[in-house]
């Protein structure tokens, strides 16, 4: 017995050298703001560029190349961060204790990090707007495109498309029903309840997806996710103005015009296809979900403005994703980044041609609806309620560095399964974020 | 140990084939388990800067809000699991061992290992499937148990039972088998005895074979119980699969994840990873001392 403990303390005591050995993970100097652009960039060689995309956005870096022939290009396929996966954040930390690895330009759909991303020692994400990339470039992309990839007022990101909610509406039906257009949610609660008397079955909105509060809450001007500083957020997700919206979906939930099924879930496009009325949701639901989900035939697909609150004195709607680039702060090939996602969110020959979503960049933008327009699937206008709604997404609703997405998904619609009211759960809600901000080391203030 | 014994211990230390043979192991022992764990540890006890903290992460990691709800989580799975393993394989391999055809006997021996041939993460998404009303085989059994959507059905009161079937149904043919192979080394000189002395199946099974059976029972609920506290796979693809409903939260594990890769927080990680590590040891511990595992016959 002896003897075999001698071995294992000898053993621990080997381990722990080597452990003690490997020293500290985060040497002192890293990070900081020097060098021309604002951040200290790597020595610049030559060399493939690396480049992440997720499955839609593969076509972006194809187009690039093929545009680009002498371009070097080694383009990697990830999930795209979608539904808070954190799986560039996971990588990145991985890289950074690595010391090596991280790809140069990438691709993502949250918004969150900027946040994470831009600050503190392990940095990763480059300034883009001390110079990098000139101001009257930035200048041209829509108002308010760039305010997920801004903190403290640096830019650190392009935005590929916008995601601003409008509403969606089928207009054969509509007409053949009899009804006319909301405009506030007002009347389209009055027009929730005028369906399930008249028309049981047929649905006008749906609240069982993570970003159910990015439409209803946003737009509403629900104070949840006020981001005022790099590390600070106020949450008043009890605000009468949160109670409102919560009310309204109650209401419409409980008569069954809002339905609860997942929008890509299995069940809704086999139960609820051919049911969908109207649905109030971002600029890519027009593609991704009636035309790719639901399948809603040509002609009869038209947007209206997005709807607001009467007493919003400036209309102002909420906003669903939307993708961004962003270029490492590590890469040694500064030039070929940078020529990479310029050329991605501005070029015609990719925003108009083969973006599926709205394009961030104004130019490319009217030319996209132009073409989405000619293309005979939409009735009616598109172009006048998409882009004016781009311009009137509000900037009360942050971009911490948490996903508020997953704090809706764990904390509001398991309750409402279990036949809560979103009412009653505002102040989960509230606590729940609050938890989140503070783990991640954020003052809250309520 | 007596005596003779510690001497033929020191006696034998030179070279032998027998250590040619385990020494493959060892070095992947002390690769990715000890010197994984001193790792651990050494990081627990420091601060991102390498200096010594103390409990600190400990203190930290206890205080976070998620980490009560997570040690619940996979305590409560834990129980049921545990329980349900034992008395079900126990039950299973008595009866296969009792089916006198031989060609049944077998083909169920197979029948119970299949599932335990599927990767862990391939079963789960199996799983996935299974419990979605609108896709599973067996949607009128997930209607009536747990609800008509699967939101429903992974509603937080549900989820310790699922994640103890997934877990049973990948993981306890594999110890049925090794159950009847163990029923089989019983000699039948003493089951006949018993059944001799007026014995039934049932008191067979409780007073003789079960008795007969005991360390192999706390083998499997040592296996099954470190497996058990690193409950990771299931909650993490349901999260995924429910978009997030089920929080990326659920377990200790994950917990543990969420720390070292969306916090960056490499210490409280080891820190929760050390926590682990003390509760499994000292459970099993218990069952190494209770059940005489390491007894000598």
């Amino acid at each position: 017995m002896g003897r075999r403990s001698h071995l294992g303390a000898a053993i621990t005591f080997a381990a722990l050298l080597a452990a003690a050995a490997c020293g500290s993970p985060n040497p002192a100097g890293a990070g900081g703001d020097t060098g021309k652009y604002g951040f200290a960039a790597a020595a610049q060689q030559d060399g493939k560029l690396v480049v992440w995309v997720d499955s839609t956005r593969l076509d972006a870096a194809k187009a690039y190349q093929k545009a680009h022939p002498d371009a070097q290009l080694d383009i990697v396929t990830y999930d795209g961060n979608a539904n808070g996966s954190n799986t560039l954040k996971t990588k990145v930390q991985l890289f950074d204790r690595a010391r090596e690895g991280w790809p140069d330009v990438v691709f993502t759909t949250d918004n969150n990090t900027a946040s994470w991303a831009s600050q503190g020692n392990n940095a990763f994400v480059a300034t883009l707007s001390e110079g990098l990339i000139d101001k009257s470039t930035l200048d041209d992309f829509a108002q308010g495109a760039l305010d997920v990839c801004t903190v403290d007022g640096k830019v650190y990101c392009l935005r590929n498309d916008l995601a601003q909610v409008v509403l969606w509406y089928n207009k054969t039906l509509l007409d053949q029903f009899g009804y006319t257009v909301p405009k506030t949610w007002e009347e389209y609660e009055a027009l929730g309840e005028k369906v399930a008397a008249e028309h049981p079955g047929y649905i006008i909105g749906t609240a069982g997806d993570a970003w159910a509060p990015e439409i209803y809450m946003w737009g509403a001007e629900c104070p949840a996710n006020q981001v005022t500083g790099p590390k600070a957020i106020t949450v008043k997700a009890t605000d009468a103005k949160c109670v409102r919206a919560a009310k309204m979906i109650d209401k419409l939930v409980a008569n069954k015009t809002m339905s609860m099924a997942p929008l890509f879930g299995p069940d809704f496009a086999k139960n609820l296809g051919d049911k969908v009325l109207m649905l109030p949701g971002p600029a890519w639901y027009g593609g991704a979900v009636f035309q790719g989900t639901i399948k809603t035939p040509a002609g009869q697909l038209a947007v209206a403005d997005p709807l607001h609150w009467a007493d919003q004195s400036e209309p102002v709607t909420g906003n669903v994703g939307g993708g961004t680039w962003w270029l490492s702060r590590h890469t040694a090939h500064l030039d070929a980044a940078k020529d990479f996602i310029t050329w991605i969110t501005t070029a015609d020959e990719y925003q108009v041609a083969l973006s599926p979503g709205y394009p961030a960049y104004s130019a490319a933008a009217t030319k996209w609806l132009t073409k989405q327009q000619d293309s005979g699937y939409y009735a009616g206008d598109i172009a006048a309620p998409l882009t004016a709604a781009a311009g009137q997404v509000w900037s009360g609703w942050g971009s911490p560095e948490f996903s508020q997405e997953a704090v809706w998904a764990k904390t509001v619609i398991p309750g409402q399964t279990d036949g809560k009211t979103v009412e009653s759960l505002l102040p989960d809600w509230q606590t729940a974020i609050e938890q989140q901000a503070q783990v991640f080391g954020y003052q809250v203030k309520k | 140990m007596s005596a003779p014994a510690a001497a033929a211990r020191t006696r034998s230390w030179r070279l032998a084939p027998g250590h040619a043979f385990v020494s493959g192991y060892f070095v992947l022992l002390v690769a990715f388990g000890i010197a994984p764990a001193v790792y651990a540890l050494y990081l627990s006890v420091t601060d991102s800067g390498g200096g010594f903290a103390g409990l600190a992460n400990f203190v930290t990691t206890f205080q976070d809000y998620r980490f009560l709800p997570a040690l619940g989580h996979v305590a409560t799975y834990l129980v049921l699991w545990l329980v349900f393993l034992t008395i079900f394989v126990l039950v299973l391999a008595l009866l296969v061992h009792r089916v006198a055809a031989g060609w049944s006997r077998a083909a169920l021996r197979f029948v119970y290992y299949v599932p335990g041939a599927l990767a862990g993460a391939s079963s789960v998404l199996l799983w996935l499937f299974m419990l979605d009303p609108s896709v599973s085989p067996a949607a009128d059994v997930v209607r009536f148990l747990w609800g008509d959507t699967f939101v429903s059905v992974i509603s937080p009161g549900h989820l310790p039972w699922l994640f103890m079937l997934i877990a049973f149904w990948t993981g306890a043919g594999g110890w049925i088998v090794v159950m009847y192979g163990a029923l089989n080394t019983i000699p039948h000189e003493v089951i006949e005895a018993a059944r001799v002395d007026g014995a039934g199946p049932v008191t067979v099974a409780l007073r003789v074979q079960l008795p007969m059976l005991r360390k192999w029972i706390v083998y499997m609920l040592i296996l099954s119980l470190a497996a058990g506290t690193q409950l990771f796979v299931e909650p993490q693809l349901v999260s995924q699969a429910s978009f997030g409903v089920v929080g990326t939260d659920y377990s200790l594990n994950q917990l543990a994840y969420l720390y070292a890769f969306n916090q960056g927080d490499f210490n409280g990680s080891a820190a929760i990873a050390i926590d682990l590590l003390i509760v499994a040891l000292c459970c099993s511990g218990l069952f190494v001392a209770r059940g005489g595992l390491f007894d000598v016959d």
